[in-house]
């Protein structure tokens, strides 16, 4: 322990100073190493074998160790290492599989001082005890880490992975004896030096290969490894199983990891592929690195502290021929450039914005949002640490709220348990499903079923009868202007809630029944009533707030307004602005049917359209027309749904009206469609209901949800070992596995256990028992509890 | 020679053979549109015969043969004929449905249309491989449950899985990194993954896959128009010639200025390189497969060009793949042989002897430059093929023939699969590193334990020789590797299979395919060639993920 503290005092009488430099190598290299007193590197690759001496300003050529006018494989190294105690000592691993050693006090040209050839693959790691001068560890490739003393010509012992090809091996720090090998497939072992039949222990630290591991130079108990997987953890050997404490997730593979001296939670990194930076992560903020060096053109071979106890260099070995000294000063600090904001929609509509304290003050004059903008003050604000250095970010975060009444999505819930989706007629369907909407206070969805059973039912023998049957149904509203005019008041609230179905509510209202009465006549006398005119004047005025982008479509219907008889609106001129629906499509139906057409009745959803529904009856009654006449009507009305927000309703009618519409629509939006209305439904934990969806659904990415994960796997009760084959018996004990505890009889079909001590039986049985029973019927004395 | 009756030179005959009925690629195509024109729906029957309920299937079994009696006018005169296609279709269930039951009903349907006068198909080959005879293939089984599960998820059992079914580990790993190449979501859409795969298979004049990705571009809804000609297929796509070109035969000569070309901001049309390692993997991945395909000397599927004929047999024809017998003669020095080699196997693990650098340098170049006499340079390819490849005349050529600058050897580890390649790949097609990992895994662990005769013998030595020498071929060494070991192992005869096998696979006969392990079973040659096509399929990834990678930087 003298030599330990000869190397603790060494920085102390020497310190070191320099600047951010580099030199061009000959070759790529593939791994660096320091000597102790920091003054000195060592550079080996495929074709380089250099020492450098590391000055004020400059990188200077001190040795080339690879001699020879032909240099044999054992140059071409994988691996280096400089002695931490004897400074003449280096040892190599070579990708031909054999460990050489170095001394560079022999007088000769030639340093090369032993040579093990007993690796039959290439040796990927070589490493130096601490502090024992002879003892020497390689691991290989082909499966197996040697223990080589120098004073010796052959490895004193040889332990084995279990043919696993090993990447890493490094001597802890602070157990003499303990040494930590990592291997490709994904497995870290913890070995005892003088034990060499068999592993401490060994856990899975990565999925892949890892590639690297690095015990903490002051914590004992913790290791670091890297792995293909693009993670770093960092794991507590200390207690008994390895515990891991903290990861990182980076960018690509990690070929190295080495802690950063005197900062216990630092460490640096480089990857193997792709990525050519080295990063230094502070691993309790594991989501972005804390200083990043990105001198590099090529991928990063060899990272290394320059001196044990300095926190301030970095020294770092690349394929792109290039040896840098890195001064930490000089790094990029990403968390500077980084802006920390967060954004999240709630199930209810509620907007979530978290966002630098910063930028929000600076932008004082905002005014706050009608309604919703509310300000919580930062829940967990972490204790400023100064060991930490990590900059502090304060954030605000805002909470837009959708206000109270139009927040609430009863009528989803209502509407999703209610509706009827398949078993039943399809106008039975229809009538059903109005109602419920109507019942919701959803007039403009109840009088689209409506419609659709009408469009899409088989041909009724003649129109007076259909007309009669109309009169009948409870669509037949209309407005009083008092409803209109509470209604219409909130006018930014409308614009708010634009994207959202909700006003449908507000608008038709049902209860006068003005045009009810009127509903047998035709639209003459309606032009002359007066109320219901007056109506339209303000229906109009919603319908361009609403609809700004229809507007312009409805320039080719105008003109056709025109041709009308223009008593029906003599008393208002603006009534002519607004297409009304019912004359023009009258005349439309008279022609054949053009695009214009179409887009009209689209228009007729908006919340005229009660109206419009009364007055066009007659001409949809015409016989000529077949229910695939409506179909690009009905398409443009789903998507208009959907676009609103209201996928449920275009989901249920696209369930409903199945054969009839599905070829309409084309393949990815109804999956789309599906899948939103699965997600809602779901959020709202209606699970029958999704799972109705699921399976009304024809299209099969949605039916093939179902199928995912059904696999329950089981344990047989006897031996406890796995179920593998389908059945009652377990192959492994003969008996049979799932005993009623019961009845003791072998449970086909429902099998209901309890989760705190796994007996079970027939549902039936399970239920009587713990009726009158608190414990389990097996006499285990555990509490059972059935829900 | 009359034995090499390998699938190219079988179309050729029996398109001249019946040139009206198969005159060219757009035939099965056009009887694939005769038959949805006919009352009888191929395609939707079929598909429900594959259904996982039995129930289903046996219903889906009932209506074809109905359909089949009714198109056979059993019931009323003068109906409809019987497509081509479906005859095809019901000979090709006959031959390769794992269920018994669909293949028995299969069979008595195609007698009873025989019955009728009904010229019927009748399939040219005895079983999956001209090499391999069929009593080798149809055990039972674990094997039988992989084919049945795949013929319930593709629709079919190709000659393919039902070889590879030998090793039934690597078949469940090789479906798997198929369908995630084919199927899965990917850069490519579905009918360019096939042509891809087309255009691959044209170097190698492989008759067999062109047609078996033909069909499954035309299912993808691809344009018939490309099959005849590469002329007619986008420009983007035309633009992987060069590179289709030289991971098929020289795939060191793969730089970044390659993949600049495609991949660049001035290239136009321009690959993304999520498109890119897609259609590399999707080329490499068909070129081994190629090699594997003449390794095993698989027979057109019945319902490919050439793979049937409609002319009743003739007395003295006995159709079998001529090829079976002359392999098959027991000789007594065999057991020798493999004594020797496993003496050899186990020495060579054993020994100590230690070789200078020199030495084992010279090995490698020795191996390397070895002249193994490839086979006789064969006939023109079919038609077919020939309109789908740029430059034909452009073949494998050794590593470094003697005497001439070589390019720089790889060295293996340098640029390793397991270090570089798989994180290239998994970073720009996410699982696809994955499949592709554990295809290497499965067949560089692949191991029963046996060697001919013999049991409990570990052939580890004797697979890694055999993938290094391939490797090396490729001009790929590993530092740590002794190929003196691979001299040792590897007899002549067996170079000379996996030569011709991994660089002209084309030239492939049965001749060399019966000439090397005289005494092994047919399984342990299938296994060697597994082994063949996967280092071969690395050899070429690893070249050319190096030129990506390089491009990256």
């Amino acid at each position: 322990m003298e030599k330990m503290s000869r190397v603790t005092t060494a920085l102390g009488s020497n310190s070191i100073t320099g600047r951010t430099m580099f030199c061009h190598l000959d070759a790529p290299a593939n791994a660096i190493s320091v000597c102790r007193d920091a003054t000195q590197v060592v550079v080996a690759g495929r074709n380089i074998f250099k020492i450098y001496a590391l000055e004020e300003e400059q990188f200077v050529e001190k040795l080339n160790l690879r001699v020879g006018r032909k240099p044999s494989l054992n140059f071409s190294c994988a691996d280096v290492m400089w002695h931490q105690m004897e400074e003449n000592l280096l040892a190599t691993a070579a990708t031909n599989g054999a460990v050489v050693t170095w001394n560079l006090g022999k007088p000769s040209r030639n340093k090369q001082d032993q040579l093990f050839t007993e690796h039959k693959r290439t040796v990927n790691k070589v490493c130096f005890h601490p502090t024992e001068v002879y003892m020497l560890l390689s691991g290989s490739q082909d499966g197996f880490m040697k223990c080589f003393d120098l004073r010796k010509k052959e490895s004193v012992s040889t332990f084995s992975g279990q043919s696993e090809s090993v990447r890493d091996v490094q001597f802890s720090m602070k157990d003499y004896f303990t040494f930590a090998a990592s291997f490709e497939n994904g497995n870290v072992q913890l070995w005892d030096i003088r034990r060499p039949d068999r592993y401490e222990r060994m856990f899975t630290a990565h999925t892949g290969p890892v590639f690297c591991c690095d015990w903490h130079p002051d914590d004992r108990g913790w290791l670091a490894t890297g792995g293909r997987d693009k993670m770093v953890k960092v794991w507590d050997m200390t207690t008994n199983r390895a515990k891991e404490i903290y990861c990182v997730q980076t960018i690509a593979s990690v070929a190295r990891v080495k802690w950063r001296p005197e900062r216990k939670f630092h460490l640096a990194t480089c990857s193997m592929m792709v990525d050519h930076n080295i990063y230094v992560w502070d691993i309790r903020r594991p989501f972005i690195p804390f200083a990043t060096f990105e001198e590099h053109k090529d991928v990063t071979t060899g990272i290394v502290w320059r001196h044990q106890h300095d926190p301030h260099y970095l020294l770092s070995g690349s394929k792109d021929s290039t040896l840098y000294q890195h001064m930490f000063k000089d790094a990029t600090r990403p968390v500077d450039k980084a802006n920390p904001e967060g954004l999240c929609f709630g199930l209810m509509g509620d907007l979530a914005f978290a966002v630098n304290e910063s930028l929000i003050s600076s932008d004082a004059s905002r005014k706050p949002y009608p309604g919703g903008d509310r300000r919580y003050p930062f829940f967990s604000f972490k204790k400023a640490n100064p060991t930490e250095q990590f900059a502090h970010v304060s954030s605000t975060l805002s909470v837009f709220e959708t206000d109270l009444d139009s927040n609430c999505m009863d009528w989803f819930v209502k509407t999703a348990q209610l509706y009827l989706l398949s078993g039943k007629p399809f106008t039975e369907l229809c009538d059903h499903n109005a109602k419920v909407a109507q019942e919701l206070k959803r007039p403009q969805v109840s009088t689209t079923w409506t419609m659709l059973r009408i469009m899409f039912s088989e041909p009724a023998p003649g129109p007076n009868q259909n007309l009669s049957k109309l009169g009948s149904l409870p669509l037949m509203n209309s407005f009083s202007m008092k409803d209109l005019g509470s209604v219409m008041g909130p006018e930014g609230r409308l614009e708010r809630h634009k994207g959202e179905s909700r006003q449908d509510n507000i608008h038709l209202e049902p209860g006068n029944s003005h045009i009810s009465n009127n509903n047998e006549e035709n639209e003459e006398t309606e032009g002359s009533d007066g109320p219901t005119e007056y109506m339209f004047g303000d229906a109009e005025l919603d319908d361009d707030d609403l609809y700004p982008m229809e507007h312009e479509n409805q320039a080719v219907p105008e003109e056709q307004v025109y041709t009308l008889p223009p008593e029906a609106f003599q008393l208002r001129h603006e009534i002519i602005d607004n297409p009304s629906a019912p004359e023009h499509l009258q005349q439309d139906k008279a022609d054949s049917p053009h695009v214009s057409g179409n887009e009209a009745e689209v228009t007729c959803l908006t919340p005229i359209e009660t109206v419009s529904l009364i007055s066009i009856s007659q001409p949809l009654y015409s016989p000529h027309l077949h229910g695939s006449f409506f179909c690009p009507i009905v398409r443009e009305m789903l998507s208009h749904y959907a676009e609103q927000g209201d996928v449920q309703m275009a989901v249920s009618v696209l369930i409903v009206l199945g054969e009839r519409i599905r070829k309409e629509i084309d393949d990815l939006t109804q999956e789309h469609w599906y899948m939103s209305y699965i997600d809602l439904l779901q959020r709202f934990e209606l699970w029958n209901v999704s799972n109705e969806v699921i399976k009304l659904s024809t299209c099969s990415a949605i039916t093939c949800l179902n199928q995912t994960s059904t696999t329950l796997h089981i344990n047989c009760s006897n031996c406890k070992r796995p179920m593998s084959n389908k059945g009652w018996i377990c192959d492994r004990c003969r008996q049979c596995a799932s005993a009623c505890a019961v009845c003791h009889h072998v449970v086909k079909g429902l099998f209901v256990w309890c989760q705190g001590c796994s007996h079970g039986g027939h549902l039936e049985h399970i239920m009587n028992w713990l009726k009158n029973n608190s414990h389990c019927p097996a006499g285990c004395g555990h509490m059972c509890e059935y829900t | 020679m009359a034995s090499s009756s390998a699938p190219g030179f079988a179309f050729q005959a029996n398109g001249s053979e019946n040139p009206s009925q198969a005159p060219d690629t757009g035939g099965s195509s056009r009887y694939r549109s005769d038959s949805e024109s006919e009352i009888y729906p191929t395609a939707k029957s079929l598909s429900r015969l594959c259904s996982r309920d039995r129930d289903e299937r046996a219903a889906a079994l009932e209506e074809l043969s109905q359909k089949v009696l009714v198109c056979l006018g059993l019931d009323r005169p003068g109906s409809a004929r019987l497509s081509k296609q479906t005859l095809l279709h019901l000979l090709r269930l006959s031959r390769s449905c794992p269920l018994q039951e669909v293949r028995m009903r299969a069979s008595e349907l195609l007698c009873t249309a025989q019955e009728e006068g009904i010229e019927v198909p009748r399939a040219l080959a005895s079983g999956p491989s001209a090499f391999i005879p069929a009593k080798e293939m149809f055990t039972e089984g674990p094997n039988q449950d992989m084919l049945i599960e795949s013929f319930l998820s593709l629709g079919r059992v190709d000659h393919l899985a039902m070889v590879m079914a030998l090793h039934p580990s690597y078949l469940s790993c090789f479906l798997r990194t198929q369908h995630a190449l084919f199927e899965l979501d990917g850069p490519l859409p579905r009918d360019w993954r096939h042509y891809i795969s087309i255009m691959a298979a044209a170097r190698h004049h492989c008759s067999y896959m062109v047609q078996q990705h033909s069909m499954a571009f035309l299912e993808a809804g691809g344009e018939e128009s490309w099959l005849s000609g590469l002329e007619h297929a986008p420009t983007k796509l035309r633009g992987l010639q060069t590179l289709n070109k030289l991971l098929a035969h020289r795939p060191w000569l793969i730089t970044q200025q390659h993949i600049q070309e495609l991949v660049c901001a001035g290239a136009e049309p321009r690959w993304s390189l999520a498109e890119l390692i897609h259609a590399v993997i999707l080329m490499a991945h068909t070129h081994s497969l190629c090699s594997f395909v003449w390794g095993c000397g698989l027979n057109p599927e019945p319902d490919h060009i050439g793979g049937h004929t409609f002319c009743p047999p003739s007395p003295s024809h006995i159709p079998h793949s001529p090829a079976h017998e002359d392999g098959r003669q027991e000789l007594a020095d065999g057991a020798v042989e493999v004594e020797v080699l496993m003496k050899r196997m186990v020495e060579l693990q054993q020994q100590e002897e230690e070789c200078t650098q020199e030495e084992m340098v010279t090995r490698f170049e020795r191996e390397r430059s070895e002249s193994i006499p490839t086979a006789v340079v064969r006939g023109a390819p079919p038609e077919l093929v020939l309109n789908l490849v740029e430059e034909p005349e452009f073949r494998y050529e050794d590593f470094a023939p003697r005497g001439e600058q070589s390019p720089p050897i790889m060295r293996a580890q340098d640029y390793s699969w397991e270090d570089h390649g798989f994180s290239l790949v998994q970073r720009l097609l996410p699982d696809m590193g994955q499949f592709l990992d554990e295809e290497f895994q499965v067949v560089s662990n692949l191991t029963y334990h046996r060697m001919a005769m013999h049991e409990g013998v570990d052939t580890y030595t004797l697979r890694k020789a055999l993938w290094n020498y391939i490797h090396c071929l490729y001009g790929i060494r590993y530092d740590d590797y002794d190929y003196g070991s691979v001299n040792v192992l590897l007899e002549r005869s067996l170079k000379v299979f996996v030569k011709t096998v991994a660089c002209h696979p084309e030239q492939t006969t049965a001749h060399i395919y019966h000439d090397f392990w005289r005494h092994f079973r047919h399984s342990e040659k299938v296994h060697a060639n597994l082994i063949v096509m996967e280092a071969r399929l690395q050899a070429a990834l690893l070249y050319t993920l190096r030129a990506i990678t390089y491009y990256m930087r």
